[in-house]
């Protein structure tokens, strides 16, 4: 029988399954953060339980980390003593621990990738909603809750009922200053973000197929932005050289051996999804959220709708209320518009290829007066690479601010946050009330536009200065 | 969760809103702890406080014929977004036993259950009912039976809910679903061992 590659990753991982319950699918890799994992230890150790494989968990922080001079203490003590708890719980419990002065620490769906700890064809979880990420490669990766995290910690299982599947075909190829942020923005906008509930979307299509494997991070990272549990890309060529020689990726005969194994991972031949949904990556143009969920987005030319043309009652309250915190009128262009800040950054945007875009358009460039612009590196891996090819000088010179890693403005737990009332155009993934900062409002745009607009000042078409 | 669920007898708080989500229930800032006490006053807290702490008397929670509400009547997709557990830990911590919505996003929904926290999908026209009921009768009591998957109006209009057996069980019975998943072990075992011989490690 005809299988899709969601389906076989799936059947390859059910370890029971009782009829009436759902059934314990294995976790390959359980990655953990300080935010969403304390109560999970702290039960944990109530019950006088072990973590059940250590060497298949990975911890790092990243959440509510400064992203300030790491040598200097942390002033929140809340985070501080989140961080110390985690440090303690990974020490008590033998969990390897990329801490504050790993030279690997980042952004937890930055680093899994990047050390070749995700790979084709596994399981993968963390308590965190953008774990979609990870199926970039190929994966079951997916966002879950923290007693959900101790289950996993005791069991290595997790309790699972099978989800759906949807088929995310995008043809065509993509126009010069558009990105794979703007595919994922323009097929939110399109099922809006409860589209995807139920399902786990396998993305599709020669524009898929022609991106790298970081492109494909940012369409999957956002996949929950579109409700849908997990976003999936079938393994290819550039897949496998991806993966190829990093630390944690197989070796040898080990390694000949899972690439036989990943190749076999491809949705087959006349396999059928539950749903389908067709994109062309031709038609796009850059995309830019207008409102206070991801779903509010448009092509970056469009006008604001009019709540008034909305026959739903309910979407058009959600338009109003929208447009109220947002302050922005029916009928507005948004090119043009002012913002304060620009933030690049977050799992969405942050890697080596997002900076070189950015930095790709700044160079020679500088940040407009009155606008704060950060750049903060998805990982301490990025970020030296990043300096290495001598990005970090264009940033500054530009007279953006560069950052250590972390998540930083995509959540603002960490002190970086807009004021209220303050806009910004934002390489990140939510663009919710007060996800930015109490108050503040928040454009979702990929890094190319996110560095026009730093430029200009004011909301931009990248394909001006292109 | 070991506490059994029992039927549920109580008014209704409304919050019409659409795809309300997790950064809504409980904003960011409310993570940095590292227990679960103390997150029903986070509840709705950008939409519930003024920035100096004072109740917006506008916002629904605040009022008070909401007070002692264990059931949330809330817009379709609830709980989108973020993976946080503090959502219905902040949701429990102010005293909701149930949410009631025309649908819910995945990962919330199953922290919910975790939490002793019932999900209800109702179609959307007994949701217009609700909604109606509940702005023209705060106080009219909703009775919510688990066991017989059944939420009845003060009308005496009586409608099911779906929930899936397992989850029911659980719910009623109190049962630890960590405690059922490490009664598998030997399957487990057995897993790991056919897994390690498969990968040649």
């Amino acid at each position: 029988m005809q299988r899709t590659l969601f389906e076989k990753i799936w059947d390859a991982h059910v370890v029971a399954h009782e009829s009436g319950a759902p059934a314990l699918l294995y976790v390959d890799l359980h990655l953990i953060h300080e935010v969403t994992s304390p109560q999970a230890f702290t039960s944990l150790r109530e019950r006088g339980l072990k973590v059940r494989r250590p060497n298949r968990t990975m911890a790092t922080m990243d959440h509510s980390i400064p992203t300030i001079d790491r040598t200097l203490p942390i002033v929140d003590e809340m985070a501080a003593k989140q961080i110390r708890y985690l440090e303690d719980n990974c020490r008590e419990f033998g969990i390897p621990l990329h801490g504050m002065r790993s030279p690997h620490r980042g952004i937890v769906h930055v680093i899994g990738p990047e050390l070749g700890l995700t790979q084709p064809g596994m399981t993968i979880v963390c308590g965190d909603s953008h774990t979609s990420t990870h199926g970039a490669l190929g994966a079951l990766a997916f966002g879950i809750g923290t007693s959900e995290v101790e289950h996993v910690l005791a069991s290595q299982c997790l309790l699972q009922y099978k989800a759906r599947t949807c088929e995310v075909r995008v043809e065509g190829r993509l126009g010069r200053g558009v990105s794979s942020k703007d595919i994922i923005l323009a097929l939110i906008a399109q099922i809006g973000i409860g589209g995807g509930t139920g399902h786990v979307f396998e993305y599709t299509g020669p524009a898929i197929r022609a991106l790298t494997i970081e492109e494909r991070m940012t369409i999957c990272n956002m996949s929950i932005e579109g409700g849908a549990r997990a976003g999936m890309v079938a393994p290819d060529d550039a897949t496998i050289d991806y993966v190829a020689g990093r630390e944690f990726a197989p070796q040898g005969a080990a390694w000949d051996e899972a690439v036989r194994r990943w190749r076999q991972l491809p949705t087959d031949e006349g396999a059928t999804y539950d749903k389908s949904i067709t994109l062309n990556a031709t038609d796009l143009e850059p995309m830019i959220t207008y409102g206070t969920n991801p779903g509010m987005g448009m092509p970056i030319t469009s006008r604001i709708p009019d709540p008034a043309g909305i026959a739903d009652t309910n979407q058009r309250a959600a338009l109003e209320k929208a447009l109220k915190y947002m302050a922005l009128q029916p009928g507005q262009p948004l090119l043009g518009q002012r913002v304060n800040v620009v933030f690049i950054g977050s799992c969405t945007n942050s890697r080596i290829s997002d900076l070189r875009l950015a930095a790709g358009l700044l160079e020679g460039r500088r940040v407009a007066q009155g606008v704060r612009m950060l750049v903060v590196p998805g990982s301490q891996d990025v970020k030296n690479q990043a300096e290495a090819e001598g990005l970090d000088d264009i940033f500054k010179r530009a007279g953006a601010e560069w950052r250590e890693a972390g998540c930083s403005m995509c959540i603002a737990m960490n002190g970086d946050q807009l004021e209220p009332g303050e806009y910004a155009v934002s390489t990140s993934n939510r663009n919710f009330e007060g996800r930015q900062g109490k108050g503040g409002r928040t454009f979702l745009v990929s890094p190319l536009t996110a560095a026009a607009t730093a430029i200009a000042g004011k909301i931009t078409d990248v394909r001006t200065l292109l | 969760m070991t506490a059994h669920f029992t039927p549920v007898k109580s008014h209704a708080v409304a919050i019409p809103s659409n795809d309300i989500d997790t950064d809504q229930i409980v904003p960011a800032r409310y993570l940095k702890m590292t227990d679960k006490a103390g997150l029903g006053a986070a509840l709705f807290a950008d939409w519930r406080y003024n920035p100096d702490g004072s109740p917006k008397p506008e916002f629904v929670l605040n009022a008070p014929n909401a007070r002692g509400a264990q059931i949330l009547l809330v817009g379709d997709n609830f709980g989108c977004g973020s993976s946080r557990e503090h959502a219905p830990w902040a949701l429990t911590g102010y005293g909701f036993r149930a949410v009631v919505s025309t649908s819910f996003a995945d990962i919330f929904r199953n922290n919910a259950l975790k939490n002793g926290l019932l999900p209800i999908v109702v179609d959307g026209d007994v949701h217009g009912e609700l909604m109606s009921l509940v702005a023209r009768t705060p106080q009219a009591e909703l009775t919510i039976d688990l066991e017989r998957q059944t939420l009845t109006l003060p009308t005496g209009r009586t409608v099911s809910f779906p929930i899936d057996p397992f989850s029911k069980t659980c719910l009623l019975e109190g049962t630890d679903e960590l405690g059922y998943l490490l009664s598998f072990e030997r399957e487990i075992a057995a897993f790991e061992d056919g897994e390690s011989s498969r990968s040649g490690t």
